[in-house]
Protein backbone atom coordinates (compact mmCIF):
# COMPACT_ATOMS: atom_id res chain seq x y z
CA UNK A 1 0.00 0.00 0.00
CA UNK A 2 1.07 3.40 -0.81
CA UNK A 3 2.25 5.35 2.40
CA UNK A 4 2.95 8.44 0.48
CA UNK A 5 0.15 10.95 -1.61
CA UNK A 6 0.92 14.57 -2.80
CA UNK A 7 -2.11 16.88 -2.99
CA UNK A 8 -2.11 19.80 -5.15
CA UNK A 9 -3.28 23.17 -4.29
CA UNK A 10 -4.49 26.45 -5.61
CA UNK A 11 -1.63 27.48 -3.05
CA UNK A 12 0.72 25.11 -3.24
CA UNK A 13 1.75 21.32 -3.01
CA UNK A 14 1.20 19.12 0.04
CA UNK A 15 2.70 15.95 0.42
CA UNK A 16 1.37 13.56 3.24
CA UNK A 17 3.00 10.35 5.02
CA UNK A 18 1.55 7.67 6.75
CA UNK A 19 3.42 7.35 10.47
CA UNK A 20 2.14 5.52 12.69
CA UNK A 21 -1.12 4.80 11.27
CA UNK A 22 -1.69 8.92 11.23
CA UNK A 23 -1.59 10.93 8.06
CA UNK A 24 0.60 13.94 8.57
CA UNK A 25 1.50 16.93 6.34
CA UNK A 26 5.57 16.29 5.81
CA UNK A 27 6.24 18.59 2.96
CA UNK A 28 4.80 21.29 1.72
CA UNK A 29 6.27 23.25 -1.49
CA UNK A 30 5.65 25.91 -3.62
CA UNK A 31 3.71 27.74 -1.15
CA UNK A 32 1.01 30.15 -2.16
CA UNK A 33 1.48 29.22 -5.95
CA UNK A 34 -1.41 27.25 -7.99
CA UNK A 35 -0.09 23.44 -8.36
CA UNK A 36 -2.24 22.07 -11.33
CA UNK A 37 -0.84 18.27 -11.58
CA UNK A 38 1.37 16.57 -9.55
CA UNK A 39 3.12 12.75 -10.57
CA UNK A 40 5.40 11.05 -7.81
CA UNK A 41 7.23 8.07 -9.21
CA UNK A 42 8.45 4.88 -6.83
CA UNK A 43 11.88 6.02 -7.23
CA UNK A 44 11.09 9.50 -5.65
CA UNK A 45 11.13 11.76 -8.33
CA UNK A 46 7.88 14.25 -8.17
CA UNK A 47 6.92 15.78 -10.65
CA UNK A 48 4.74 19.37 -10.05
CA UNK A 49 3.32 21.60 -12.84
CA UNK A 50 2.42 25.14 -11.40
CA UNK A 51 -0.18 27.64 -12.89
CA UNK A 52 0.97 30.78 -12.21
CA UNK A 53 -1.66 33.69 -12.58
CA UNK A 54 1.06 36.07 -14.18
CA UNK A 55 4.22 34.13 -15.40
CA UNK A 56 2.59 31.04 -16.89
CA UNK A 57 2.56 27.21 -17.05
CA UNK A 58 5.90 25.85 -15.19
CA UNK A 59 7.22 22.73 -14.57
CA UNK A 60 9.28 21.10 -11.73
CA UNK A 61 10.75 18.51 -10.53
CA UNK A 62 12.24 16.75 -7.45
CA UNK A 63 15.29 14.73 -7.69
CA UNK A 64 15.16 11.50 -5.54
CA UNK A 65 17.61 13.23 -3.36
CA UNK A 66 15.10 15.15 -2.41
CA UNK A 67 15.98 18.88 -4.51
CA UNK A 68 14.02 20.86 -6.69
CA UNK A 69 14.60 22.04 -10.18
CA UNK A 70 12.71 24.02 -13.09
CA UNK A 71 12.38 22.15 -15.84
CA UNK A 72 11.92 23.51 -19.85
CA UNK A 73 7.49 23.42 -19.69
CA UNK A 74 5.68 22.02 -22.60
CA UNK A 75 5.55 24.60 -25.52
CA UNK A 76 3.76 25.40 -28.80
CA UNK A 77 5.79 25.93 -31.66
CA UNK A 78 5.44 28.77 -33.87
CA UNK A 79 2.11 29.17 -35.48
CA UNK A 80 2.08 28.74 -39.10
CA UNK A 81 0.05 31.55 -41.33
CA UNK A 82 -2.52 28.77 -42.19
CA UNK A 83 -3.62 28.34 -38.60
CA UNK A 84 -4.96 32.00 -38.58
CA UNK A 85 -7.99 31.08 -38.20
CA UNK A 86 -7.35 28.03 -35.36
CA UNK A 87 -9.89 28.59 -32.40
CA UNK A 88 -7.53 28.07 -29.48
CA UNK A 89 -4.12 29.82 -28.77
CA UNK A 90 -0.39 28.18 -29.56
CA UNK A 91 0.40 28.64 -26.16
CA UNK A 92 0.80 26.46 -23.39
CA UNK A 93 -2.22 27.47 -20.93
CA UNK A 94 -2.10 24.76 -18.22
CA UNK A 95 -0.32 21.42 -17.58
CA UNK A 96 -3.51 19.57 -16.35
CA UNK A 97 -1.96 15.70 -15.90
CA UNK A 98 1.39 14.22 -15.71
CA UNK A 99 1.48 10.72 -16.50
CA UNK A 100 4.35 7.94 -16.96
CA UNK A 101 4.85 6.63 -20.49
CA UNK A 102 5.65 3.13 -19.60
CA UNK A 103 8.73 3.12 -20.91
CA UNK A 104 12.13 4.53 -19.09
CA UNK A 105 12.55 8.62 -19.21
CA UNK A 106 8.93 8.77 -21.60
CA UNK A 107 6.07 10.79 -19.71
CA UNK A 108 3.37 12.47 -21.30
CA UNK A 109 1.47 15.71 -20.35
CA UNK A 110 -2.38 16.71 -21.39
CA UNK A 111 -2.84 20.58 -21.12
CA UNK A 112 -4.94 23.33 -22.31
CA UNK A 113 -5.99 24.34 -24.44
CA UNK A 114 -5.58 20.93 -25.95
CA UNK A 115 -2.17 20.03 -26.64
CA UNK A 116 -0.48 16.91 -25.76
CA UNK A 117 3.42 16.68 -25.19
CA UNK A 118 5.72 13.66 -24.73
CA UNK A 119 8.79 13.68 -23.24
CA UNK A 120 11.77 10.85 -23.36
CA UNK A 121 14.15 12.47 -21.16
CA UNK A 122 12.39 12.62 -17.67
CA UNK A 123 10.67 15.95 -18.73
CA UNK A 124 14.18 17.70 -19.26
CA UNK A 125 12.50 18.24 -23.12
CA UNK A 126 9.33 18.34 -24.16
CA UNK A 127 7.63 18.31 -27.72
CA UNK A 128 4.03 18.90 -28.98
CA UNK A 129 2.48 15.78 -30.51
CA UNK A 130 1.53 17.40 -33.86
CA UNK A 131 0.24 14.52 -35.28
CA UNK A 132 -3.18 15.29 -32.75
CA UNK A 133 -2.66 19.16 -33.09
CA UNK A 134 -2.77 19.64 -36.22
CA UNK A 135 -5.96 17.54 -36.82
CA UNK A 136 -8.94 19.47 -38.31
CA UNK A 137 -11.26 17.66 -35.88
CA UNK A 138 -8.99 19.35 -33.00
CA UNK A 139 -10.04 22.61 -33.41
CA UNK A 140 -13.85 21.87 -33.21
CA UNK A 141 -12.76 20.82 -29.45
CA UNK A 142 -14.59 23.14 -26.93
CA UNK A 143 -13.78 24.73 -23.49
CA UNK A 144 -14.63 23.81 -20.55
CA UNK A 145 -16.29 25.10 -17.54
CA UNK A 146 -13.82 27.72 -15.79
CA UNK A 147 -11.77 28.66 -19.06
CA UNK A 148 -12.41 29.29 -22.54
CA UNK A 149 -9.67 26.79 -23.53
CA UNK A 150 -10.26 22.82 -24.16
CA UNK A 151 -8.32 20.30 -22.19
CA UNK A 152 -6.74 17.05 -22.01
CA UNK A 153 -7.54 15.73 -18.51
CA UNK A 154 -6.84 11.95 -18.64
CA UNK A 155 -4.08 9.93 -20.55
CA UNK A 156 -4.25 6.23 -20.60
CA UNK A 157 -0.96 4.24 -21.24
CA UNK A 158 -1.94 0.35 -21.87
CA UNK A 159 0.31 -1.38 -19.63
CA UNK A 160 0.78 -4.06 -21.93
CA UNK A 161 1.54 -2.03 -24.52
CA UNK A 162 3.00 1.58 -24.42
CA UNK A 163 2.56 3.20 -27.70
CA UNK A 164 -1.21 2.40 -27.41
CA UNK A 165 -2.60 5.78 -25.91
CA UNK A 166 -6.39 6.56 -24.86
CA UNK A 167 -6.83 10.41 -24.06
CA UNK A 168 -10.01 12.21 -22.80
CA UNK A 169 -10.46 15.73 -23.68
CA UNK A 170 -13.34 18.03 -22.34
CA UNK A 171 -14.91 18.78 -24.29
CA UNK A 172 -13.49 16.67 -27.40
CA UNK A 173 -14.65 12.36 -26.30
CA UNK A 174 -12.02 9.84 -26.69
CA UNK A 175 -9.06 10.02 -28.57
CA UNK A 176 -6.95 7.09 -29.73
CA UNK A 177 -3.49 5.99 -30.87
CA UNK A 178 -1.97 2.42 -31.39
CA UNK A 179 1.37 4.42 -32.46
CA UNK A 180 2.77 5.99 -29.87
CA UNK A 181 0.96 8.86 -30.89
CA UNK A 182 1.82 9.34 -34.55
CA UNK A 183 -1.45 8.72 -35.72
CA UNK A 184 -5.49 9.11 -34.27
CA UNK A 185 -8.83 8.27 -33.70
CA UNK A 186 -12.12 10.06 -31.80
CA UNK A 187 -12.65 6.41 -31.10
CA UNK A 188 -16.25 6.95 -28.34
CA UNK A 189 -19.44 6.03 -29.24
CA UNK A 190 -22.71 5.59 -27.34
CA UNK A 191 -22.00 8.32 -24.79
CA UNK A 192 -24.86 11.32 -25.14
CA UNK A 193 -24.60 14.78 -24.30
CA UNK A 194 -27.28 16.81 -23.10
CA UNK A 195 -26.13 19.95 -23.45
CA UNK A 196 -26.15 19.42 -27.48
CA UNK A 197 -28.87 20.04 -29.83
CA UNK A 198 -30.81 16.33 -30.36
CA UNK A 199 -29.49 15.91 -33.82
CA UNK A 200 -26.11 16.63 -32.38
CA UNK A 201 -26.39 14.81 -29.24
CA UNK A 202 -24.20 11.72 -30.13
CA UNK A 203 -21.58 12.94 -32.21
CA UNK A 204 -17.86 11.76 -30.57
CA UNK A 205 -16.33 14.42 -30.22
CA UNK A 206 -19.47 16.44 -28.60
CA UNK A 207 -18.76 14.56 -25.72
CA UNK A 208 -17.64 16.37 -22.76
CA UNK A 209 -14.92 13.15 -21.14
CA UNK A 210 -14.38 14.98 -17.23
CA UNK A 211 -12.21 12.09 -16.49
CA UNK A 212 -11.71 8.70 -17.19
CA UNK A 213 -10.05 5.62 -15.11
CA UNK A 214 -8.65 2.32 -16.29
CA UNK A 215 -8.55 -0.92 -14.31
CA UNK A 216 -4.12 -2.01 -14.68
CA UNK A 217 -4.96 -5.64 -14.14
CA UNK A 218 -7.92 -5.40 -16.93
CA UNK A 219 -6.82 -3.37 -19.37
CA UNK A 220 -9.91 -3.10 -21.91
CA UNK A 221 -12.21 -1.88 -18.95
CA UNK A 222 -12.63 2.25 -19.00
CA UNK A 223 -14.65 4.06 -16.61
CA UNK A 224 -16.28 7.45 -17.43
CA UNK A 225 -17.45 10.19 -15.26
CA UNK A 226 -18.49 12.86 -17.97
CA UNK A 227 -20.66 15.87 -17.83
CA UNK A 228 -24.07 14.01 -17.87
CA UNK A 229 -23.52 10.82 -16.62
CA UNK A 230 -21.59 7.88 -15.66
CA UNK A 231 -20.10 5.26 -18.96
CA UNK A 232 -18.33 2.60 -18.47
CA UNK A 233 -16.32 0.34 -21.48
CA UNK A 234 -15.19 -3.03 -22.01
CA UNK A 235 -13.15 -2.37 -25.24
CA UNK A 236 -10.60 -0.05 -24.07
CA UNK A 237 -13.33 3.14 -24.28
CA UNK A 238 -14.79 2.19 -28.18
CA UNK A 239 -18.18 1.55 -27.04
CA UNK A 240 -19.73 2.83 -24.14
CA UNK A 241 -22.65 1.84 -22.06
CA UNK A 242 -24.58 4.51 -19.28
CA UNK A 243 -24.60 2.96 -15.46
CA UNK A 244 -27.62 4.37 -14.54
CA UNK A 245 -27.85 3.18 -11.39
CA UNK A 246 -25.26 5.78 -10.49
CA UNK A 247 -26.53 7.64 -7.10
CA UNK A 248 -27.23 10.22 -5.85
CA UNK A 249 -26.62 11.85 -9.28
CA UNK A 250 -24.83 11.20 -12.29
CA UNK A 251 -23.34 14.97 -12.40
CA UNK A 252 -19.25 14.98 -10.92
CA UNK A 253 -15.38 15.14 -12.33
CA UNK A 254 -13.76 12.52 -10.54
CA UNK A 255 -13.59 8.56 -11.23
CA UNK A 256 -10.93 6.10 -10.06
CA UNK A 257 -11.14 2.49 -11.28
CA UNK A 258 -9.96 -0.30 -8.96
CA UNK A 259 -6.61 -1.07 -10.01
CA UNK A 260 -6.96 -5.45 -9.98
CA UNK A 261 -11.26 -5.43 -10.00
CA UNK A 262 -12.23 -4.91 -13.25
CA UNK A 263 -16.14 -4.47 -11.47
CA UNK A 264 -15.34 -2.02 -8.82
CA UNK A 265 -15.12 1.74 -9.41
CA UNK A 266 -15.74 5.01 -7.45
CA UNK A 267 -17.05 8.72 -8.02
CA UNK A 268 -18.13 11.42 -5.94
CA UNK A 269 -21.35 12.82 -7.38
CA UNK A 270 -22.45 16.36 -7.11
CA UNK A 271 -25.77 18.49 -8.26
CA UNK A 272 -25.17 18.96 -11.84
CA UNK A 273 -24.08 21.58 -13.47
CA UNK A 274 -25.66 24.75 -13.17
CA UNK A 275 -24.53 24.42 -9.52
CA UNK A 276 -22.08 22.12 -8.62
CA UNK A 277 -22.26 21.60 -5.16
CA UNK A 278 -23.12 17.96 -3.65
CA UNK A 279 -26.50 16.46 -3.43
CA UNK A 280 -28.41 17.95 -0.48
CA UNK A 281 -25.05 19.44 1.12
CA UNK A 282 -23.94 16.06 1.94
CA UNK A 283 -20.28 14.69 0.45
CA UNK A 284 -20.28 11.17 -0.16
CA UNK A 285 -18.62 8.79 -2.45
CA UNK A 286 -20.83 6.37 -4.92
CA UNK A 287 -19.08 2.96 -5.13
CA UNK A 288 -19.87 -0.09 -7.16
CA UNK A 289 -18.50 -3.64 -6.95
CA UNK A 290 -20.54 -4.99 -9.95
CA UNK A 291 -19.20 -3.21 -12.65
CA UNK A 292 -21.85 -0.99 -12.27
CA UNK A 293 -25.38 -2.63 -11.82
CA UNK A 294 -25.65 -1.23 -8.69
CA UNK A 295 -23.95 1.40 -6.43
CA UNK A 296 -23.61 1.63 -2.72
CA UNK A 297 -23.31 5.26 -1.49
CA UNK A 298 -20.44 5.81 0.88
CA UNK A 299 -20.84 8.69 3.41
CA UNK A 300 -18.84 7.28 7.13
CA UNK A 301 -16.80 9.63 8.10
CA UNK A 302 -17.57 12.14 5.81
CA UNK A 303 -19.52 15.71 5.99
CA UNK A 304 -23.28 15.56 5.91
CA UNK A 305 -24.29 18.79 7.49
CA UNK A 306 -24.44 22.11 5.18
CA UNK A 307 -21.19 20.45 3.61
CA UNK A 308 -20.75 22.43 -0.43
CA UNK A 309 -17.24 20.77 -1.27
CA UNK A 310 -16.91 19.99 -4.88
CA UNK A 311 -14.47 17.01 -5.80
CA UNK A 312 -12.68 18.12 -9.15
CA UNK A 313 -11.63 15.28 -11.51
CA UNK A 314 -7.80 14.67 -10.79
CA UNK A 315 -8.62 15.21 -6.62
CA UNK A 316 -10.14 11.35 -5.94
CA UNK A 317 -7.24 8.45 -6.24
CA UNK A 318 -6.92 5.04 -5.31
CA UNK A 319 -3.44 3.22 -4.41
CA UNK A 320 -1.78 0.28 -6.04
CA UNK A 321 -3.57 -1.61 -3.06
CA UNK A 322 -7.39 -0.91 -4.08
CA UNK A 323 -7.30 -0.43 -0.60
CA UNK A 324 -6.77 3.31 0.32
CA UNK A 325 -7.91 6.40 -1.24
CA UNK A 326 -8.24 9.89 -1.05
CA UNK A 327 -10.14 12.85 -2.16
CA UNK A 328 -9.66 16.44 -2.00
CA UNK A 329 -12.38 19.66 -2.73
CA UNK A 330 -12.22 22.69 -3.69
CA UNK A 331 -13.18 23.94 0.45
CA UNK A 332 -9.84 22.58 0.90
CA UNK A 333 -11.42 18.82 2.20
CA UNK A 334 -9.45 16.03 2.17
CA UNK A 335 -10.32 12.71 2.88
CA UNK A 336 -8.99 9.53 3.16
CA UNK A 337 -10.06 5.78 3.23
CA UNK A 338 -7.88 2.88 4.07
CA UNK A 339 -10.92 0.16 3.90
CA UNK A 340 -11.99 1.11 0.15
CA UNK A 341 -14.04 3.45 0.92
CA UNK A 342 -16.30 2.39 3.57
CA UNK A 343 -14.86 4.82 6.14
CA UNK A 344 -13.10 8.19 6.16
CA UNK A 345 -10.90 9.89 8.13
CA UNK A 346 -9.73 13.42 7.79
CA UNK A 347 -5.90 14.69 8.20
CA UNK A 348 -5.54 17.44 10.48
CA UNK A 349 -5.15 20.12 8.02
CA UNK A 350 -7.19 23.02 6.68
CA UNK A 351 -6.04 22.92 3.00
CA UNK A 352 -6.66 25.76 0.46
CA UNK A 353 -8.74 24.92 -2.94
CA UNK A 354 -7.21 20.95 -4.10
CA UNK A 355 -6.60 20.73 -7.86
CA UNK A 356 -5.33 17.38 -7.71
CA UNK A 357 -4.73 13.82 -5.34
CA UNK A 358 -2.33 11.58 -6.15
CA UNK A 359 -0.70 8.65 -4.55
CA UNK A 360 3.23 7.62 -4.99
CA UNK A 361 3.57 4.84 -6.99
CA UNK A 362 5.11 1.95 -5.13
CA UNK B 1 22.59 51.21 -23.54
CA UNK B 2 19.05 50.74 -21.83
CA UNK B 3 18.14 49.08 -18.77
CA UNK B 4 16.11 46.10 -17.92
CA UNK B 5 14.77 45.78 -14.67
CA UNK B 6 12.04 42.56 -13.22
CA UNK B 7 9.46 42.47 -10.54
CA UNK B 8 10.60 40.87 -8.00
CA UNK B 9 8.05 38.89 -7.84
CA UNK B 10 10.01 37.16 -9.96
CA UNK B 11 12.72 36.03 -7.15
CA UNK B 12 10.60 33.10 -5.93
CA UNK B 13 11.22 30.99 -9.09
CA UNK B 14 14.70 31.96 -10.55
CA UNK B 15 17.14 35.61 -10.50
CA UNK B 16 15.86 37.84 -12.90
CA UNK B 17 18.80 40.81 -11.73
CA UNK B 18 18.88 44.42 -13.58
CA UNK B 19 20.54 44.28 -16.80
CA UNK B 20 22.08 46.42 -19.05
CA UNK B 21 21.86 45.34 -22.75
CA UNK B 22 21.86 46.43 -25.98
CA UNK B 23 18.83 46.51 -28.19
CA UNK B 24 16.86 50.03 -29.95
CA UNK B 25 13.33 47.77 -29.17
CA UNK B 26 12.01 46.89 -25.95
CA UNK B 27 12.03 43.23 -28.16
CA UNK B 28 15.51 43.48 -28.95
CA UNK B 29 16.75 44.62 -24.85
CA UNK B 30 14.81 41.40 -23.67
CA UNK B 31 15.83 39.21 -26.22
CA UNK B 32 18.99 40.25 -24.77
CA UNK B 33 18.27 39.35 -21.59
CA UNK B 34 17.05 35.99 -22.32
CA UNK B 35 20.22 35.03 -24.62
CA UNK B 36 22.25 35.14 -20.92
CA UNK B 37 18.97 33.94 -18.96
CA UNK B 38 16.88 31.72 -21.47
CA UNK B 39 15.16 30.68 -18.66
CA UNK B 40 13.50 33.74 -17.68
CA UNK B 41 11.86 34.02 -21.30
CA UNK B 42 8.98 31.90 -20.50
CA UNK B 43 8.10 33.82 -17.34
CA UNK B 44 7.14 36.99 -19.54
CA UNK B 45 6.69 36.12 -23.11
CA UNK B 46 4.35 33.27 -24.24
CA UNK B 47 4.97 30.09 -26.63
CA UNK B 48 4.75 32.44 -29.42
CA UNK B 49 6.59 35.39 -28.82
CA UNK B 50 4.15 37.97 -27.49
CA UNK B 51 3.90 39.69 -24.00
CA UNK B 52 2.11 37.65 -21.02
CA UNK B 53 -1.60 38.56 -20.80
CA UNK B 54 -0.52 39.37 -17.03
CA UNK B 55 2.82 40.86 -17.45
CA UNK B 56 3.04 44.54 -17.96
CA UNK B 57 6.02 46.06 -19.11
CA UNK B 58 6.82 50.15 -19.29
CA UNK B 59 9.53 52.19 -20.98
CA UNK B 60 10.28 54.89 -18.41
CA UNK B 61 6.92 55.73 -17.58
CA UNK B 62 5.02 54.31 -20.61
CA UNK B 63 2.97 51.51 -20.57
CA UNK B 64 4.31 49.58 -23.83
CA UNK B 65 1.65 49.99 -27.08
CA UNK B 66 2.96 47.20 -29.14
CA UNK B 67 2.79 43.60 -26.65
CA UNK B 68 2.92 40.97 -29.63
CA UNK B 69 5.71 42.70 -32.14
CA UNK B 70 7.68 44.47 -28.91
CA UNK B 71 8.63 47.05 -31.22
CA UNK B 72 8.25 49.82 -28.70
CA UNK B 73 11.52 52.09 -29.26
CA UNK B 74 14.16 52.40 -26.70
CA UNK B 75 17.01 54.65 -26.30
CA UNK B 76 20.23 54.23 -24.75
CA UNK B 77 18.89 56.18 -21.55
CA UNK B 78 15.99 54.67 -20.74
CA UNK B 79 14.46 51.88 -18.40
CA UNK B 80 12.37 49.16 -19.00
CA UNK B 81 9.95 47.68 -16.30
CA UNK B 82 8.94 44.06 -16.40
CA UNK B 83 6.19 43.84 -13.80
CA UNK B 84 2.89 42.08 -13.04
CA UNK B 85 0.06 43.44 -14.34
CA UNK B 86 -2.93 44.35 -12.21
CA UNK B 87 -5.48 41.70 -12.99
CA UNK B 88 -4.58 37.62 -13.08
CA UNK B 89 -2.65 35.93 -10.56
Amino acid sequence: MADRFHVATRKGLFELVREHGTWQVADVQFLGDPVSAVLADADGTVYAALDLGHFGAKLWRRDPAGMWHELAAPAFPPKPADAADDPHPWSLGKIWVIEPGGVAGRLWAGTMPGGLFRSDDGGQSWALVEALWRMPERRQWSGVAGGEQPGIDTVLIDPRNPGDIRIGVSTGGVWASADTGASWRNINRGMYAEYMPPERREEPIAQDVHRLARCGAYPEIVWCQHHNGVFRSEDMGATWHELTAIRPSKFGFAVAAHPRDPNTAWFVPAVKDERRIPVDGKVVVARTRDGGRSFEVLRKGLPQHHAYDLVWRHALAVDASGERLAFGSTSGGLWLSEDGGDSWTMPEARLPPIAAVRFAAT
Amino acid sequence: MPTVSFTRALERFLTAPTATVEGDTVGAALAAVFASRPALRGYVLDDQGTLRRHVAVYVNDRLVGDRVGLTDPVGPRDEIYVLQALSGG
